[in-house]
């Protein structure tokens, strides 16, 4: 979201900068180890290139509809303003609030292609300001001329001039209004030029004068008094210039209502627009990305689960979201020497049959590789251990083996998600994601929710089913494999059955489908008795007609269609060159804990330093460590307040405990003046840190605090504070 | 004075209008003042009075009168909107540039103090000295109040201090008590324009838009159920008559049907009378744009009912941000020394008497948000949300996002590095509407319940608050 902690924490920004950087630099990322970094970096950036191009075409199309309506909407009030000259309405601003939900990275995409498309269709003269650089209205009049004018001047050169003489008199909307009315003439003139336009066109052209939009990409973080001098001001010149303005509106629209007052509001014309939700964002950021069998990189389930998690939990941000997974990309490529054959499939081949001495070790060294080593032939186990050559092949064999399972694994998704999507409840969960997650962390079909949705889908209705079937099908035409052909031609199969049935529905309801009773009476105990009779009883009801027959069939197939196709990817031979499973790395990065780590630097020293005399058990303090540490320590065993000089005593106590234990006891309860000093240093780092602060309660007292670490770590930096290290002199000296 | 005399007498001011348009007619009271009175009003030969001071209510035609009569007689005036003017540069720069051309104001140096400008405007008047009062118009002069201390004083004077005749006009929508600086002033002429009389003068100024395809009585009757049912929340006359636009088509419709005659005034009344009252509780509070009334009036017939601005309250937040949110408004809302009661599981016994103390019995919806420190604000949402959670950069960051969002609201600036505090903003509904769709434990709900009972004066029926505590024990 908006200046935040968490921003500053991302290492993988800077980490993707850099490695832009070098790009020619191939040298640079050149382990000792191994020797094809190289090509796993342009793979990772190949693959990099195609997430970005697609992440853009998603928003762009998913963001089309209400663009599209935005510009018609700022096209429109040019007629609207000069159709009557006895309305009042003339002077109210036309307005869009333009709802953009509480996921503030991913707005920026969304302003720049808005500024595109307005620039290219409706306006010239557009303006996007942002809160943080409009805190007064000067500002904002100034940012709004600024970019208005500096724009115009770049189209026509012999203004210039004048345009800079009147910005640096004096910045106010008037001298846009000349500007504009010059601007506008000169257009004019040049549209006459260039076509000799029938004079009822011209006429409509100077009544449909070009809007000046500005957007107020945060509307909420705008001071309130601001707008409403902007907007004040700005209405008094709607007869010659024409505005429109934008609200970009993270919260609701009725925020509006909350910042302006009636007189304020009264001037505008508002009129909302939805953008889509993020969600539904990245469902289809998802399905293009993860859900894809042309993309070779793949995420293990826990990975999905903390990237979804950061979403859902924390941000909603899309934009996040593909920065995580261009993260977890790096990290794999980095990571993975083997990560060379994650690609497409006839390059994998082409890279498999060049495979190093050492990528060969590391091929054998794979869990994956070793499961499937172990259930050959002895012959082929020996063959495979010691013949590069050989394993070789095998591995192209094996990554074949790969991409097909995910060519298959990817329809028949879709397939399970479309029957049991529409089921009550959900047992299979709502979003496609959830499915995928389960399934490929373990086996679908031994799962309880798995066995609810086959129950549920074995009481579907007629229609229902067909329709679900139907839906498969689709699905399964664009999938272009042999199997899913098959597998598409029997389902074709069902379906045709099933219409069949549609005229000897009931007639032969007896018939075939029941299911004889054979019972073999053995030692009967009561239980046993009692179970078999109401088995009987259930059989006896439930005579299945055709309808239901088939309809088992058909879920009986669904479920070896899942049984076959949705297994694990863990299971898939060589599944650790495309999938990136460190989620705890991943954890790490993305998700960090600034609090926690400045704890365990302090409390375990060794931790970040890796100096040996710094190992302590824990509970004990060691007089070698930092002052800082053992200051810290020992302000976790003081209460709320802290009195300093019994703090100073026991620091001088805990470094004389080691310096001098011979000595006599006289000096050990003096302490000198580097001892005050450092301790003096030292709580004043503390309070730098945001562990303590000076009270008015008591003078020669500070505060603990709990929460101050995190917010400091940020604020205290923007400041550049000095260290109060003054504040404590004279409470001790 | 002759001035004097004269602009006191004005208590209306009718100028007669052949070369302006309709509106610059205005009533401002019963009496009538013709145009050669106001011409020997502002007799050129004479200095006038320095300073002028004209307040009333919005939409009371201040500015209007004024600039009229400016216009009409062709006085030299400067008009000067004080919102405009982000400095007080701003304003010498146009009131220079009015009187002496843009050269002239050119000539300000960058940042001109009150002295350079007193000093220019000497200069430019000496050069052209004036045949005729000029003078300054201010509009919306409350905003001068913010700029410079010194320029109220000195412009209320600025006869004397320029040596010319010069008039300072200030418009304001406050009295002038309101002005006054401390250490006292030149005072001006005051002048009150009191709100238009229902009766006469509303009728009779928005009569004037009347339709030309209708007779002015038919205006006039609509203009009568019009403010029959507007007059009681708005006396604005710009809002009526934007209203009167808007809602005048439909008015007509029967006419036009052939339903109704113009004389049918009963039926017609019957007809527009539910619509203007929908109007006020839409279009008047602008939670429908002008257009789409206008565009909801065109396809009456599928009576759609538009969405309001205030309809959308609903907003999407992240999971823990709800929490966040609803932790927040429990700090907010009970007091903190109940936050042991509701929040730890081992609270030892509770005391029936004085367990809230008397000013706490006091609803504290009615009181508003209390602000609350950042520690409280994370113990209470660690007891609220169910799972664990480490304190991770995003859950902070979270927090100053919701700040951004206005929906929590950072308070106090002194402290702001080591203890932020912070107000929730958000309204009872909304953190309901919230809860419902986070809450899968009942515990939070409880809570939120218990937080309720607390604020409201039921506390004294202390069965209700002892039942929702033993829920919370039990769970």
């Amino acid at each position: 979201m908006t200046s935040s902690v968490s921003k500053g924490c991302f290492v993988f920004k800077s980490a993707s900068k850099k490695r832009k950087r070098h790009i020619g630099v191939g040298g640079y990322l050149v382990d000792d180890s191994d020797e094809n970094g190289c090509d796993r970096f342009t793979i990772c950036q190949k693959l990099w290139e195609t997430v970005q191009m697609n992440t853009e075409v998603i928003q762009d199309q998913l963001n089309k509809k209400v663009l599209d309506s935005l510009a018609e909407f700022i096209k429109k009030p040019g007629l609207a303003c000069s159709s009557d000259v006895w309305r009042q309405r003339g002077s109210e601003i036309p307005t869009a609030a333009l709802m953009l939900g509480v996921n503030v990275p991913d707005h920026a995409m969304t302003f720049r292609s808005l500024c595109n498309l307005l620039q290219d269709s409706v306006t010239p003269f557009v303006v996007s300001v942002h809160a943080k650089e409009c805190a007064a209205v000067k500002l904002l009049i100034q940012k709004v001329l600024e970019q208005l004018m500096g724009r115009g001047v770049s189209v026509d050169e012999e203004q210039e001039d004048d345009t800079a003489l009147l910005q640096k008199t004096q910045c106010t909307i008037s001298a846009l209004c000349q500007w504009y009315k010059t601007v506008t003439k000169e257009r004019r003139r040049q549209e006459n030029k260039c076509t000799q336009v029938s004079p009822k066109r011209k006429e409509n052209l100077a009544k449909n004068d070009l809007p000046v939009v500005v957007i107020f990409k945060d509307f909420e973080a705008f001071n309130s008094q601001v707008l409403q001098d902007f907007i004040l001001i700005c209405s008094r010149y709607t007869q010659e210039l024409p505005f429109v303005f934008i609200f970009g509106i993270a919260t609701s629209p009725s925020a509006i209502q909350h910042r302006l007052p009636h007189s304020v509001s009264s001037l505008l014309c508002i009129e909302v627009f939805h953008s889509l939700s993020c969600t539904q964002h990245l469902a289809s950021v998802f399905d293009k990305l993860i859900l894809n069998s042309q993309f070779p990189f793949k995420l293990s389930s826990r990975v999905i689960q903390v990237l979804v998690g950061i979403f859902l939990y924390h941000d909603f941000s899309v934009q996040n979201f593909v920065k995580g997974l261009q993260f977890s990309m790096l990290e794999h490529f980095n990571s993975q020497p083997l990560s060379v054959l994650c690609c497409q499939k006839h390059e994998a081949l082409l890279s498999a049959k060049i495979l190093s001495k050492q990528n060969v070790e590391r091929i054998r060294h794979l869990p994956s590789f070793m499961r499937y080593v172990e259930t050959q032939e002895p012959q082929e186990q020996v063959r495979l251990l010691t013949n590069d050559e050989h394993v070789k092949e095998v591995c192209q064999k094996l990554l074949k083996n790969l991409h097909t399972y995910h060519k298959n694994y990817y329809p028949i998704l879709q397939c399970l998600h479309s029957l049991t999507s529409s089921l009550p409840k959900f047992p299979l969960g709502k979003h496609i994601r959830e499915l995928h997650v389960s399934c490929i962390e373990k086996n679908l079909w031994e799962t309880e929710e798995y066995d609810s949705a086959l129950q549920l889908l074995r009481i579907l209705a007629k229609d229902e089913l067909v329709a679900a079937l139907r839906s498969c099908a689709e699905i399964l035409k664009s999938a272009n494999t042999k199997r899913m052909q098959n597998v598409l031609q029997q389902l074709e199969d069902f379906l045709g059955r099933l219409e069949a049935l549609q005229g000897v529905s009931s007639e032969d309801s007896s018939g075939n489908g029941v299911v004889s009773a054979k019972m073999e009476y053995q030692r009967t105990d009561l239980f046993q008795l009692q179970k078999t009779l109401l088995e009987k009883e259930s059989r006896r009801t439930k005579r299945m007609n055709p309808f239901e027959v088939l309809r088992s069939q058909v879920i009986d197939f669904i479920d070896s269609l899942v049984r076959e196709y949705l297994t694990p990817a863990e299971f898939q031979p060589l599944n650790e060159v495309c999938y990136y499973s460190s989620s705890g790395v991943l954890r790490q990065r993305l998700n960090v804990t600034p609090r926690t780590s400045i704890q365990a630097a302090l409390t375990h020293p060794f931790y970040y330093l890796k100096n040996e005399s710094l190992k302590t058990n824990t509970g004990t303090i060691s007089s070698a460590a930092p002052d800082l540490c053992i200051v810290y320590k020992l302000h976790l065993e003081c209460g709320r307040l802290i009195n300093l000089y019994d703090w100073l005593e026991a620091y001088v106590t805990v470094m004389s405990a080691a310096e001098d234990q011979d000595t006599n006891s006289e000096e050990c309860g003096k302490f000198d003046s580097l001892k005050h000093a450092r301790f003096i240093q030292a709580v004043s780092e503390m309070e730098f840190l945001g562990f303590v602060k000076s009270t008015k309660q008591k003078t020669d007292h500070v505060a603990r605090l709990t929460w101050g670490v995190v917010i400091l770590t940020e604020r205290r930096w923007q400041l550049h504070r000095n260290w109060p290290v003054y504040g404590y002199l004279h409470c001790l000296l | 004075m002759k001035i004097h005399l004269c602009l006191t007498g004005i208590k209306t001011i009718i100028l007669d209008c052949n070369n302006i348009s309709q509106y610059s007619v205005f009533l401002i009271n019963s009496a009538l003042m013709n145009r050669r009175d106001i011409m020997s009003a502002v007799n050129p030969d004479q200095y006038s009075y320095p300073s002028v001071f004209i307040y009333g209510h919005r939409a009371t035609g201040k500015s209007h009168v004024v600039l009229s009569i400016m216009k009409d007689l062709e006085l030299p005036h400067a008009s000067v909107d004080c919102v405009e003017c982000v400095s007080s540069g701003l304003l010498f720069h146009q009131v220079l540039s009015a009187f002496f051309g843009p050269d002239a104001a050119a000539l300000l140096p960058r940042c001109p103090s009150l002295s350079d400008f007193v000093r220019l405007y000497k200069q430019m008047s000496s050069n052209s000295p004036a045949t005729q009062t000029r003078y300054i118009i201010l509009d919306r002069a409350e905003r001068m109040r913010d700029m410079d201390f010194s320029l109220l004083p000195a412009l209320l004077r600025l006869q004397e201090l320029v040596n010319d005749n010069v008039t300072v006009i200030l418009l304001s929508e406050i009295v002038w008590e309101k002005f006054r600086p401390n250490t006292g002033c030149f005072e001006p002429l005051l002048f009150h324009f009191p709100d238009y009389s229902k009766g006469k003068s509303l009728v009779q100024i928005l009569s004037w838009d009347h339709h030309p395809s209708y007779t002015p009585e038919l205006y006039a009757s609509y203009i009568n159920i019009l403010l029959g049912v507007f007059f009681s929340v708005c006396r604005d006359l710009r809002e009526l008559r934007h209203l009167a636009v808007l809602n005048f088509s439909k008015f007509c419709e029967p006419l036009e049907k052939g339903e109704a005659k113009e004389s049918d005034i009963h039926k017609l009344w019957k007809n527009i009378e539910p619509h203007l009252q929908r109007a006020m509780q839409t279009v008047y509070l602008r939670e429908v744009s002008s257009v789409q009334w206008e565009q909801q009036q065109m396809d009456e017939k599928e009576a759609t009912t538009l969405r309001v601005l205030s309809a959308h309250a609903h907003i999407e937040l992240p999971y823990y941000s709800k929490f966040l949110l609803i932790a927040a408004y429990l700090a907010s809302f009970n007091p903190a020394r109940t936050d042991r009661r509701f929040f730890l599981k081992s609270h030892g016994k509770i005391r029936k008497t004085n367990f809230l103390k008397k000013h706490e019995k006091t609803s504290n919806h009615l009181l508003g948000p209390k602000p609350f420190p950042l520690d409280r604000l994370m113990a209470i949402f660690y007891s609220v949300v169910d799972s664990r959670v480490a304190p991770t950069a995003s859950i902070f960051s979270q927090i100053s996002s919701l700040v951004t969002l206005q929906l929590l609201s950072q308070v106090g600036h002194d402290d702001q590095l080591d203890s932020p505090k912070y107000k929730c903003s958000v309204s009872l509904d909304f953190i309901l509407a919230i809860s419902r769709c986070v809450c899968v434990c009942v515990r939070l709900l409880d809570l939120l319940a218990l937080s309720l009972v607390i604020q409201s004066q039921v506390v004294r029926q202390e069965r209700s608050l002892f039942t929702a505590v033993s829920n919370l024990h039990l769970l």
